[in-house]
């Protein structure tokens, strides 16, 4: 048990927390923006691993790592689109296309995976994103290497947070997302088209998901193989209302899963004679966990899976 | 141009029957160019799926081996998907069901074939007790199932895991681990001699038929309807929403339990975490491209494990990945809720 503690004093946990933790509030930021629309996107799974494949196969092909986030972000968009096109204008079930998208998107990545990629005993590798120092903050004790010496999509994705709470919170075009969620014919009597804004919503969430899943691929990891994913797309979902749909609850819901992931792994190898699944079950357990708790006062956005038809009530 | 959308008061029987293969039509079109990209002649692919599903006697009892879960899984979606009831749970509830099913079956000792149907409840009793917990999160604490439901697939898969690696282990297995073998008393009888068909296909046309009566005969399920059409107007025309709601969450979560049962019996004897190459998703597409209709599940059961047994033979004979069935079922579920949209309503200028 005193190993247990001894565990929490360990700086690479804490390195790693921030790290276990970007592909998530990429994800969860997407979904909030989806659902601050209006919309919720249950392609996100399918999305994540998509961005996954394709900011892999891009880098893969020789393009700079950079380069690969963006067409990830691209194919997530895509996907998104599609996603959108279904539920917006022809109002169809959020549920049902969501899921279609999530299996559509996950096994056209496989198959143009299997295609493109010839794969031998071991998955083909790429050189993935490299901790980057932060000048002069890196060498601080202790909160250096836990903040301070992270792979650029981190950073990303820490600017992502704050540049979505700010355009949510303080911008016409995010009061306009809001309004969207909660009232679209306010939003009509304004003179504005909801069906533009839960679209493009949609797209732009879906590519941030997009780019949290080629975090896995070029960051996390350094190759792809089918179910990487691992269900982290459902977590953000979860995570969303375990965030009450705001971006700055988000990072710390984010951060605060990260944290329990990356101990798991630790107490894993640390604790003998219990089965490592149970360790492995800990996350989706705690999801489920935390959607009960906050259940109950969720503010949820009013319109959130209405369809919206201009002239009807 | 403005065009209106306008609910039919009356759906024509030509659409219900036009729509699923309209659906499927145009998936296969749309996967014809992954095919082409491939480098492969689409129809002589498609040609190859046909062959290698109905090609011969042992191509079609193994279609119709792989279709007798879907029909299973397809009946649990439909059910609950008509009240609104979104279980996408029925990989977990598959698995539940298998699990104790080899559990059971494993250690009953000698009961004779009176054991079968015995199995059959446990697992239908696991499907539905899996499915139980997140409809009483939603009844009673408005907690989304969709959300529930897919994360608990995942806790399954790890717990049929652990017990295959631990309690339930074969030590007889090689390779890969897998659960203890049910008592050969517990194998369900071959269909077909010398092929892998059991007779678990008849207990699910069976179920399709029981899942259409109880839907279109009983008061349950005229109640499971009025509260998939309008919640509201159900609740006050008297039915109790949670007692209706939590009534199907029991029955589709039997129904995909008894899937993992059946195939457990009929097919595999032991457990392994690769034993389903997702039954309880593809349920879904089955239940949608039926429109929700039991005797079109049957249908669309076999219609989907045509497309997943003919592409692992296409795939061998032309190098085209078999993730394409995967692909190939997705696009249909997409085309499916576009071309119910056109069954509903109809475009008015």
């Amino acid at each position: 048990m005193s190993d247990a503690i001894e565990l929490l004093l360990n700086t690479s946990l804490w390195a790693s927390v921030l790290r276990i933790a970007t592909p998530l509030i990429f994800g969860v930021l997407g979904a909030l923006l989806c659902e601050r629309s209006g919309v919720l996107n249950l392609g996100i799974e399918g999305i994540m691993t998509m961005g996954a494949m394709s900011g892999w196969l891009a880098v893969y092909m020789g393009a700079p790592l950079l380069v690969g986030l963006m067409i990830a972000a691209l194919c997530g968009a895509v996907m998104g689109l599609l996603h959108a096109m279904l539920t917006v204008p022809l109002g169809l079930s959020q549920h049902v296309s969501g899921l279609g998208i999530t299996l559509f998107a996950s096994a056209l990545a496989y198959y143009l995976y299997r295609l493109l990629v010839e794969v031998g005993d071991l998955p083909p590798t790429i050189e993935p994103f490299q901790p980057l120092n932060v000048p002069g903050f890196s060498d601080i004790p202790v909160l250096g290497p836990i903040l301070f010496s992270q792979a650029l999509p981190t950073y990303l994705a820490l600017f992502a947070v704050a540049a979505m709470a700010y355009v949510l919170a303080r911008t016409p075009l995010g009061l306009a997302i809001r309004m969207t969620g909660e009232n679209p014919h306010a939003v009509e009597a304004q003179g504005l088209n909801p069906i533009r804004i839960r679209i493009g919503a949609v797209v732009v969430g879906s590519a941030l998901m997009a780019v949290g899943g080629a975090f896995l691929t070029t960051t996390a990891f350094n190759s792809f193989f089918p179910g990487m994913v691992q269900g982290r797309g459902w977590i953000c979902i979860a995570l969303v209302v375990f965030a009450s749909w705001r971006p700055g609850k988000a990072l710390i819901g984010a951060v605060l899963f990260a944290f329990f992931d990356a101990y798991q792994l630790r107490l894993q190898t640390a604790i003998e004679g219990v089965p490592y699944q149970l360790f492995l079950m800990a996350p989706y357990v705690l999801s489920i966990v935390a959607l009960v708790l906050v259940a109950r006062r969720a503010e949820i956005p009013a319109a959130l899976m209405a369809p919206y038809r201009r002239g009807e009530r | 141009m403005i065009v209106r959308l306008e609910r039919r008061t009356h759906v024509p029987l030509h659409l219900v029957v036009i729509a699923p293969l309209a659906a499927i039509f145009t998936a296969l079109l749309l996967a014809a160019g992954l095919i082409a990209a491939a480098g492969v002649n689409p129809l002589m692919a498609y040609g190859e799926m046909l062959t290698g599903a109905f090609g011969s006697r042992l191509s079609i009892t193994e279609m119709l081996t792989r279709a007798t879960p879907l029909i299973f899984t397809g009946l649990a979606a439909a059910v609950a998907f008509r009240a609104r009831l979104w279980n996408i749970g029925g990989e977990g509830q598959f698995f539940v069901g298998a699990l104790i099913t080899a559990w059971i079956g494993h250690s009953l000792g000698v009961l004779g074939w009176i054991g079968i149907p015995l199995l059959m409840l446990a697992g239908m009793a696991a499907g539905a007790a899996l499915l139980a917990g997140p409809a009483f999160l939603r009844l009673r604490f408005g907690v989304d199932e969709v959300v529930t439901t897919l994360l608990l697939n995942f806790i399954v898969i790890l717990f049929v895991g652990l017990m295959i690696e631990g309690p339930m282990r074969d030590p007889l297995a090689f390779g890969w681990p897998s659960s203890v073998p049910v008592d050969g008393d517990f194998r369900l009888p071959d269909l077909i001699p010398r092929t892998r068909l059991h007779i678990g296909l008849l207990i699910a046309i069976a179920a399709a038929g029981a899942v259409w009566l109880i839907l279109a005969r009983t008061v349950f399920g005229a109640e499971t309807r009025a509260a998939g059409l309008n919640a509201s107007a159900a609740a006050f025309a008297g039915i109790s929403l949670p007692r209706t709601i939590m009534g199907v969450a029991l029955l589709s979560g039997a129904l995909a339990g008894l899937a993992g049962s059946v195939e457990v019996m009929g097919v595999t004897a032991g457990v392994t975490t690769t034993m389903s190459p997702g039954f309880g998703y593809a349920g879904i597409v089955v239940a949608m491209l039926a429109a929700l209709h039991p005797a079109g599940v049957v249908a669309a059961a076999v219609f989907v494990a045509t497309v997943f047994v003919g592409a692992d033979a296409m795939s061998r004979a032309t190098g085209v990945p078999s993730f394409i069935a995967d692909v190939i079922v997705a696009l249909c579920l997409l085309t499916m809720i576009v071309a119910l949209l056109f069954t509903t309503y109809r475009v008015r200028r």
